[in-house]
């Protein structure tokens, strides 16, 4: 029986398994949007669609499965890109879906017209303009397939009028093959046998994981093999949950925001095990100074992610999950590793951490942005999913809130957008209905989009945000201070709403916190209940993100925290107190 | 160093773009280029010649071969190739200089495809080198205009 290509669109989405989609209508839309009407599928009506490309984005990153947003033609598609770019550059599935004039109409430019697959094509993994109904099917089959495996990304799928209105029959698909794309699972048991004699022999040797543990599943497998190789473990942003934050092999993250013996660690490593990371230059700084001595194993899906920066020593094409397990297997039937050596290796690296821990100065008067974050922490236990933000709320975060379990840290790493962490939020709270989300963000971000409070106003979506207002773009005020003279230059935003009121007038609870004394409570009279929030936290405005390693530096370079007061007072006299 | 890559790819819309955007977005440097499509019309072979050093080489590669679209890609600069240039090419004459210039290009197995009163348009085809040593010849006599294709090329069967 034949169907219009609105329906048919609509019943590959749920053949899919699309239970939340996100998105905003639009005239060439009219037709899909009148099926999703009465669909299964539950529609969340975004107030701009670069949220609704977030927050598919966060279900995405919350729960493995595909994201799914939708805009119209023209600036709804333009909308898009930026979260279509933040999900190619954190390897995320999503799909998102355009509607574009009628197929007699591309191209010359018609009301709301834009080249939305061109647009699209360097930030996509893949893109569609359908051209014929009876493709509708098999398109949106291998758009979710190509999202879902290899290295994972966002797919474009862009659906002219005229093909969702006109008709045909839907026909059963089986499976997708696609001769061009096989991306490679298994690793190479020659190059796993190298790898395993590598580690064996090391004396020295640290984990460095990725965003790919995460995206493979793989926190089990990477525990084992430092848990039975006593191997350190160091994650970059997107890795952070991949390994317990709270586990005594965890170092911390390293690179530019790192810890001192993350970073030193790499340094002084003669075995480096690279796991679904890909080198960035917010991890590596100067490149020649990165793991100088080391033996580098590169375990990646995706060979153009490996030796793109630093040569591999040990490539390791495939799946990690997949790869550790043959790692493990193989290193099973090894003698152990030489304990006294690694025994030394972990004490080294526990003097470098109590030398430099990651601390900030506390105080009674003023709140510390670190305060917040560790209060979050504390009170949920570490149980909550965190999203945040860009810049320093979100490198504070990743160095103060202990990430135990994968998928609980949500964040833009490759792109940097600011403005993502409340959408990702409200889509992680959608797909995660039953963990606490959390977005922290800072008072220049969360003004990206904060639209959205209509949209958790709407649908009453339990998501939290906690601003830490410096009334600054902190990030930037920082390296003004460090590497520009203190000349802050377009970084002082203290004209702002009142955002306490802004939320009330969204129908959302609004809280101001001024005093260190007030974290506390408001955050527990503020976290632990079924409606939306927003606390507008007042914090020491200069606070600077610390350790950093200035940008191209090594980590000899490092700008550290002043050292913590010590707890006894030093016997010698003089000195100074 | 100067690479020819060939890539096998699907013949679908947008997969060229794909494929030249991909080289201006990362920033690698396109000599020349040449696309049609294959004995099966579903698939198309490109000709890319480029120049980088090997990690640039590689990642091209590496990015080629990530691609949704491409089937299969061999670097030719690593192996024995054959590769082919054409080059059309309007050369000015004189009634001394033309017999000259005809005899000079049979040396080069061209072919004249159009005489005017004071200009000769050659054709010719072979590698990289010819098509250069070629055109030095005919420079002397002053080139009018010139045309030239990218490369195409496949790989020598091992015997």
């Amino acid at each position: 029986m034949d169907k219009f290509g609105a329906e048919i669109l609509v019943e590959a989405l749920v053949e899919e398994g699309v239970d939340t989609m996100f998105g905003y209508p639009g005239g060439v839309l009219l037709h899909i949007f009148d099926v999703l009407f009465d669909s299964p599928i539950n529609f969340i009506l975004t107030r701009h669609e670069q949220g609704a490309a977030h927050a598919a984005d966060g279900y995405a990153r919350a729960t493995g499965k595909v994201g799914v947003c939708m805009a119209t033609s023209g600036p709804g598609a333009t909308n898009l890109t930026t979260g279509i770019a933040n999900a190619s550059m954190d390897s995320v599935p999503i799909v998102a879906i355009t509607g574009q004039v009628n197929t007699q109409l591309i191209g010359g430019d018609a009301f709301q017209e834009a080249d939305a697959v061109g647009i699209t094509r360097s930030i996509t993994k893949y893109n569609y303009l359908i051209k014929d109904t009876r493709d509708i099917h098999r398109i949106i089959k291998e758009a979710f397939y190509i999202a879902r495996t290899g290295r994972p990304g966002p797919v474009l799928v862009d659906v002219p009028k005229d093909v969702s209105i006109n008709r045909a029959s839907y026909e059963k698909i089986d499976k997708v093959t696609l001769r061009s794309y096989n991306p490679t699972m298994k690793g190479n048991p020659k190059q796993i046998r190298r790898a395993a004699e590598a580690i064996a022999k090391a004396k020295r040797p640290v984990i460095y994981g990725g965003g790919g543990i995460i995206i493979s599943d793989a926190a089990k497998e990477v525990r084992d093999l430092a848990e039975k190789q006593k191997i350190p473990v160091t994650l970059t942003l997107m890795g952070l949950g991949g390994f317990p934050g709270t586990h005594p092999y965890f170092m911390g993250m390293l690179g530019m925001h790192g810890t001192w013996s993350a970073n030193r660690a790499i340094r002084d490593c003669d075995v480096l095990i690279a796991v679904g990371a890909r080198f960035d230059d917010r991890v590596t700084g100067k490149l020649d100074e990165f793991a100088p001595h080391a033996q580098i194993i590169h375990i990646d899906i995706d060979p153009s992610s490996i030796a793109k920066n630093v040569p591999a020593h040990l490539p390791i094409v495939g799946d990690v999950k997949t790869v550790l397990h043959q790692l493990l297997h193989e290193l099973a039937e090894m003698p152990a590793p030489e304990h006294a050596a690694r025994d030394k290796w972990l004490a080294e690296i526990s003097l470098w951490e109590e030398e430099h821990p990651l601390h900030y100065r506390k105080s009674k008067k003023i709140i510390k942005p670190q305060f917040v974050i560790e209060k979050i922490w504390e009170l949920t236990k570490g149980d909550a999913i965190i999203t945040t933000e860009v810049g320093q709320n979100q490198m504070w975060t990743a160095q103060f809130y202990k990430f135990d379990h994968p998928r609980t840290l949500i964040t833009s790493g490759g792109l940097g957008t600011m403005g993502y962490g409340f959408p990702a939020a409200i889509g992680a709270k959608l797909g995660k209905p039953d963990k606490l989300v959390i977005d922290i963000a800072g008072d220049g971000s969360i003004q990206m989009n904060i639209q959205e409070l209509a949209t958790v106003a709407q649908y009453k979506i339990p998501v939290k945000i906690a601003i830490l207002n410096n009334q600054f773009l902190g990030m930037v005020r920082q390296w003004q201070e460090l590497f520009y003279n203190k000349r802050y230059s377009h970084t002082c935003i203290s004209c702002q709403p009142n955002f306490k009121k802004l939320a009330e007038a969204y129908g959302v609870k609004g809280y101001t916190v001024e005093d260190p004394e007030d974290v506390e409570p408001v955050l527990k009279d503020a976290l632990f209940n079924d409606d939306p929030c927003l606390i507008d936290f007042k914090v020491d405005r200069e606070e600077n993100v610390l350790p950093i390693i200035p940008p191209g530096k090594a980590v000899w370079d490092t700008i550290l925290a002043p050292p913590p007061p010590r707890r006894k007072k030093p016997e010698s006299k003089g000195g100074p107190q | 160093m100067k690479h020819t890559i060939s890539i096998m790819v699907e013949n679908r819309f947008g997969a060229l773009s794909r494929i030249s955007g991909l080289f201006s977005a990362r920033g690698y440097n396109i000599e020349n280029l040449s696309v049609a499509p294959t004995s099966d019309p579903t698939v198309s072979r490109m000709t890319v010649v480029t120049e980088g050093d090997d990690r640039v080489i590689e990642q091209i590669v590496k990015q080629l071969n990530k691609q949704i679209d491409v089937i299969k890609v061999w670097n030719l600069t690593e192996h024995e190739a054959i590769s082919r240039e054409m080059v059309l090419v309007r050369v000015s004459t004189s009634d001394r200089s033309q017999d000259e210039i005809i005899r000079a290009s049979q040396v080069f197995g061209a072919k004249v495809v159009d005489v005017s009163s004071n200009s000769l348009a050659l054709e010719m085809m072979g590698d990289e080198q010819e098509v250069e040593n070629f055109l030095n010849l005919l420079k002397p006599f002053g080139i009018k205009e010139l045309v030239r294709s990218g490369a195409v090329a496949m790989l020598k069967e091992g015997r």
